[in-house]
């Protein structure tokens, strides 16, 4: 097994060495066998129906011939039964025809649906699967690319080659008995054009190959280019990036052009070399059968047919040029799809999970080390203990490791080492419900995605009814502007909250984690586009939170890290972080008094106040 | 939504894009033509060759003859094949790639109106996924349509020289398939354009939760999201089998139509020749013609469902094309004498388009002197990002005026304008280039020290440690940073950009407040020169601006220094100024309290 092309690894690299393009090769094909297997029947069924219409276009000619050579003398004499036979038996050929073409359009649309269906679910289950880690390096517009583009020319072979293949190398099998039956010599010169086929095809395999894979790697980079254009046209805007823009999207599209051109022109040399062939072939069979006529080893007449049907075989090779151009892009593709289905989260959901309900929400970190892989450490073994209900302010300075706490607990990352348990349970034995319904983390980035306001803040608990998703608004004094918008709590926030300013962006976002009722609650300067008396009320509707609900004694547990220390000043507890450690903690009474770090900082910031 | 036009109409529109090409189109035409003539004709000469030199003990030349002429039209017709595709491809992938470039021209032209409604998804599927359909249909299906037509009506025809009778029944069957034809045109349409549209908001879906991944992931959302893409991949399942349903039946009837009046024919043919009237040489000539006509006529309903794709795509790209850009330049632009960066507001309103009866500023007045700081305060909602919007044009405004040293912003020349005003949000987004290219992005001298003095003004000093220091990659493509250092980055780009007017939308909210502090020293310095209207949620950013603005629901309710608006406004004093006093940073002091430590143990 080779690593240098594992996952999306290597995925830029169109020129893969023998050993690595056949990994890739063989991935492909696996995925395109495991999204057959689930619709096989399908499958098989499409192929049967090509088959039979084709069986039922055959007696169409038959019947002419028939008519012609049988009806026709019959009615001379007076007899027209053969003649209505054969009138109706052309219609019966001709209803099943049609009506077995229209079954197999639909049918390799069901089929074809039915995969790429699979194979979207398959991509955005995996892509939401797969852990910050990875996203963090791996463009959108490159998931993008993979869910459009790359599903596209699957798409496209699906609709395009199947019937066309099968019912062609039917066509083939069946002339070339006939051609067999009559003469075997000259069947064997049409085999024998097999061999220059199979070197032209393998010619154009390995060349096709190297562009279609080019070809995904260049309009992904134009898809991410464009994506990332229009996510951020403001900026373009305001700075003018315009026209340097415009000239990097054309050079990305004329080097799209100049691949597809390529791709094109491999296909411009293989389906006219094969027909070359076919007809280079006819006119070998009539040059040996001609000899064979003037020497009188074989009859006009069947030299006639041979050449006909000679010619006759060659004819479907025309569209498996074709498909085997749309398999050769469609590989390519799945190869990129492939590689991404690929990865493997680094933060797996467990084998057996230990259920966990209704959390209290006590953190426990055990001799907890932390490094991003193979990293420098850091948070070098930690032990802490944060009982249920207790509220923690994380303080200490930009990259101290404030926010790598909190993404621990929110398990974006696991532990190197060591254990963080929730209630006694490691975070990595909890089910992603479990997770996610106990612990919550609100960034200052807060995302809103299309639908209308009422539905972004349902995100925290998709079952919420209007009335409790109204009450998570009030409580962080969001009610009152969304009540302004056009639609109220009905407004389609659009695209990127395009209507909306950061701040209530950020109200919403808070409304979610509200809505949410987590057992821990975690704030990464959740706060920091917020006014004054935004804040404030954000903080009332906190502490209402956070004190917990009647019959739930303890309250939920919370962890702030915020710049500003009235913030601070209502937690229960603080942490002073420095390198990844914890180097002071209490109340914040007990820390004044003790004279430490955080006293002599209080005591600064007291006489500020003054 | 949208207006059905009729196909001609619609595929009109790509003349002026074809023009250039449409002799070469016309030449792979007549290629493809001949190839289809010679691949005809190969069987008849087999024929006659076969059956007129080659006699049992007949000269050798003739085999060499025959066998020499078959090769060489079968060299012919793989020749004409190859040259057919020679001389379509490069022009169609020209024009596809012409359209593909103009569409994205225009795109970056809209303004941010435009693409507050468009999810980037839709775009981005008319950009690649319509523009490959349309190259496709130009290359392949166009020609084959015209060719197909041309050899049934040549096909029939002939026909109609062998025998009339026949013929009229064979034609009798296309009136059926060309009324249906009409139906099958407006239905598929319809659907077509669907399965277009829900693939486009797919993509837009897609997009959104990518980007939306860290709060999918917080919330443990991924599955909603999930069934949500999963309902709506569903929905575009559906319309697409429903649109191939569409096009089976149109298939079964342009199979079963023609082959109806072949067995009608049939029985009359032999009828006819029974009664003397049609000899059985014509009748078997007939049938072989009619079997060459049939299959392009079967072949018309894949023929036609493409060239409907091509004609929604065309639709689609034209939807956007012809959407105005409604802030440009105007004809005959003006540009004071001398930029000096009076920013004046003239009871200027503003409304979004699709929301008039809500406007979001009302009649705003307001003189902002050059070189002067002007604080935006206002609660979250009043309006002060939107202000900030209309001064570089995002938005226009929809009554009033605002002027730059007594010149209307939309007289300005555009890009002018915005060289003129620079501009940081509080949503940074930074491109996927070097820290370098960010910073100088919209600099006149990209030069080195001005790099340096950006990044210094900006306190972004990080970024000379970044591991390959300011020619690290960032942005998406690049190395992620935090909310702090990409707003650090983001102000340095707009200090760069030496703009005369600059707008700052809260720019230093993700920052601890020592580097707050840090950037404001430095940050005035740069600021004496610049006329500068900056939003501002947090007293330490006010101490920054000369005076401040209060906006109340879209109106300017009070205009004075921070010291005056304390005394006498209440609503100031509860927008900026906390019960208790000011909230400063702890984490900068902590900071400072390390710098202290560490001078004291040296």
């Amino acid at each position: 097994m080779t690593t240098t092309t594992f996952g999306t690894a290597n995925e830029d690299n169109a020129f893969l060495s023998k050993s690595d393009s056949r990994t890739v090769r063989r991935r492909s094909l696996a995925l395109l066998g495991s999204l057959i297997r689930p619709v096989r029947l399908r499958f098989w069924l499409t192929l049967a129906t090509v088959i039979l219409s084709q069986l039922a276009r055959v007696a169409g000619p038959v019947l002419i011939a028939f008519g012609i050579d049988h009806a026709l003398p019959a009615l001379h004499d007076g007899d027209n039964v053969p003649l209505i036979l054969t009138g109706v038996a052309y219609l019966a050929a001709a209803i099943t025809t049609a009506a077995l073409t229209a079954l197999y359009v639909t049918s390799t649309a069901k089929l074809s649906q039915a995969m790429l269906l699979d194979l979207r679910l398959r991509v955005f289950r995996h892509t939401q699967r797969l852990s910050l880690e990875f996203h963090e390096k791996y463009t959108s517009g490159r998931i993008i690319a993979r869910q459009t583009s790359d599903l596209e020319a699957l798409r496209e072979l699906l609709d395009s080659g199947v019937s066309s293949l099968a019912s062609g190398m039917l066509f083939m099998v069946f002339t070339a008995v006939t051609v067999f039956a009559l003469d075997w010599r000259s069947g064997l010169i049409l085999l024998g054009a097999g061999v220059p086929m199979y070197f032209l095809s393998r010619w154009y395999q390995k060349h096709s190959q190297i562009v279609f894979r080019e070809s995904r790697v260049v309009s992904a980079r134009l898809i991410v280019h464009f994506v990332e254009s229009m996510t951020g046209i403001r900026a373009v805007k305001a700075f003018r990036k315009e026209r340097e823009n415009a000239q990097r999207y054309t050079e990305l599209s004329e080097n799209y052009r100049k691949v597809t051109v390529r791709s094109i022109n491999l296909n411009g040399i293989f389906q006219p070399g094969l027909v070359l062939i076919g007809n280079v072939c006819v006119a070998v069979v009539l040059l040996f059968g001609g000899f064979r006529v003037l020497g009188g080893d074989l009859e006009v007449g069947v030299l006639l047919a041979l050449m006909l049907s000679a010619k006759r075989f060659f004819q479907p090779v025309d569209q498996m040029a074709m498909f085997y151009n749309s398999f050769q892009s469609a590989q390519a593709a799945l190869e990129k799809v492939s590689g991404l289905l690929e990865e493997v989260p680094t933060v797996r959901p467990p084998r057996n999970p230990v259920p966990l309900k209704d959390a209290r929400g006590t953190i426990e970190f055990k001799g907890v080390e932390f490094r991003y892989g193979d990293g420098p450490v850091i948070i070098p073994k930690l032990d802490l203990h944060v009982p249920a209900g207790q509220t923690v302010a994380l303080v200490g300075q930009t990259g101290a490791g404030k926010s790598t706490f909190a993404k621990l607990i929110a398990r974006f990352y696991d532990v190197s080492s060591g254990t963080l348990t929730l209630d006694g349970v490691d975070l990595r034995d909890l089910s992603t419900t479990d997770l996610r319904r106990n612990v919550v983390m609100v960034t200052q980035e807060a995302f809103l995605f299309s639908g209308s306001v009422a539905d972004n803040i349902a995100l925290g608990r998709p079952e919420a009814s209007r009335e409790e998703i109204e009450e998570a608004a009030k409580a962080v004094g969001a009610h009152e502007f969304i009540l302004e918008l056009p639609e109220g709590y009905d407004t389609d926030v659009n695209k990127r909250g395009g209507r909306v300013s950061s701040g209530q962006r950020q109200l919403i976002s808070f409304a979610r984690a509200f809505l949410a009722k987590p057992a821990v609650l975690i704030l990464d300067e959740a706060t920091s586009s917020l006014d004054v008396p935004s804040e404030r009320l954000v903080q009332q509707g906190l502490a209402g939170l956070l004190e917990g609900v009647a019959g739930k004694e303890s309250g939920r547990t919370a962890l702030i890290i915020a710049h500003r220390l009235s913030t601070v000043e209502t937690a229960d507890r603080v942490l002073v972080v420095h390198d990844g450690r914890v180097v002071e903690d209490g109340s914040p009474e007990d820390l004044i008094s003790g004279g430490g770090r955080f006293a002599q900082l209080h005591g600064a910031w007291k006489d500020s106040l003054v | 939504m949208t207006k059905q036009t009729s196909f001609f109409q619609s595929i009109s529109r790509l003349y002026p894009h074809m023009k250039p090409i449409l002799p070469r189109l016309f030449l792979g035409l007549l290629c493809a033509l001949l190839a289809s003539v010679v691949a005809l004709a190969i069987p008849q000469v087999l024929r006659v060759l076969v059956n007129e030199s080659l006699q049992p003990g007949g000269a050798t030349e003739s085999v060499l003859m025959a066998s020499l002429t078959i090769l060489v039209l079968g060299i012919a017709e793989a020749g004409l094949v190859a040259l057919r595709r020679q001389f379509v491809i490069n022009p169609a992938t020209t024009v596809e790639t012409r359209m593909r470039t103009s569409l994205y021209h225009h795109l970056q032209d809209l303004p941010v109106a435009f693409h507050d409604r468009w999810g980037s998804g839709q775009l981005l599927s008319r950009a690649m996924t319509d523009l490959n359909f349309l190259r496709r249909w130009m290359a392949f299906g166009a020609i084959m349509l015209v060719v197909t037509t041309l050899t049934v009506v040549i096909g029939v025809v002939v026909m109609f020289t062998m025998s009339w009778q026949l013929a009229l029944i064979f034609l009798g069957a296309a009136l059926p398939i060309m009324i249906y034809g009409f139906r099958f045109r407006t239905s598929f349409s319809k659907v077509t354009r669907q399965s277009q549209d829900q693939a486009g908001d797919l993509a837009t879906t897609v997009e959104e939760s990518v980007h939306g991944i860290r709060v999918l992931k917080a919330f443990g959302r991924s599955r909603e999201a999930l069934e949500n893409f999963n309902e709506q991949a569903e929905v575009l399942r559906q319309t697409e089998i429903a649109k191939a349903k569409h096009q089976a039946t149109f298939t079964m009837v342009v199979t079963l139509l023609p082959e109806l009046a072949l067995g009608a024919g049939l029985v009359v043919g032999v009828m006819l020749a029974a009664s003397g009237e049609l000899g059985i040489g014509a009748l078997v000539a007939f049938f072989a013609t009619a079997a060459v006509v049939a299959a392009p006529v079967e072949f018309s309903g894949m023929l036609l469902a493409m060239a409907l794709t091509a004609k929604t795509a065309v639709d689609r790209h034209f939807e956007v094309m012809d959407s105005v850009n409604t802030i440009t330049t105007p004809e005959s632009p003006r540009k004071p004498q001398e930029v000096k960066g009076a920013l004046t507001f003239n009871t200027a309103s503003f409304a979004f388009e699709d929301a008039p009866e809500h406007p979001i500023l009302r009649g705003i007045s307001l003189e902002v002197r050059p070189g002067e700081t002007l604080a935006l305060v206002g609660i979250t909602g009043s309006g002060k990002s939107a202000m900030l919007q209309l001064v570089p044009r995002l938005y226009d405004v929809t009554d009033g005026s605002i002027t730059i040293d007594g010149v209307d912003l939309r007289d300005f020349d555009v890009e002018e304008l915005r060289r003129v005003v620079g501009m940081a949000f509080e949503d940074t987004t930074l491109f996927s280039s070097s820290v370098r290219d960010n910073v100088l992005l919209g600099a006149a001298e990209r030069t080195e020290e001005l790099l340096h003095e950006s990044l210094d003004v900006a306190q972004a000093h990080f970024a000379y440690s970044l591991p390959d220091g300011v020619d690290t990659l960032i942005g998406e493509e690049g190395l992620s940073l935090s909310g702090g250092q990409r707003q650090r980055i983001a102000l340095a780009r707009a200090i760069a950009a030496k703009p005369k007017v600059l707008v700052l939308d809260d720019p230093l909210s993700a920052l601890d407040v020592h580097t707050e502090e840090l950037v404001e020293a430095r940050l005035r310095e740069v600021l004496a020169e610049t006329t500068t209207l900056i939003v501002a949620h947090r007293p330490s950013t006010v101490a920054l601006a000369d005076r401040v603005a209060l906006l109340e629901d879209g109106r300017i309710t009070a205009v004075g220094t921070h010291t005056e608006l304390l005394a006498a406004n209440d609503h100031y004093r509860y927008v900026i100024a906390n019960l208790v006093a000011e909230p400063r940073d702890l984490d900068s002091e902590l900071s400072e309290l390390d710098a202290e430590a560490e001078e004291m143990s040296r």
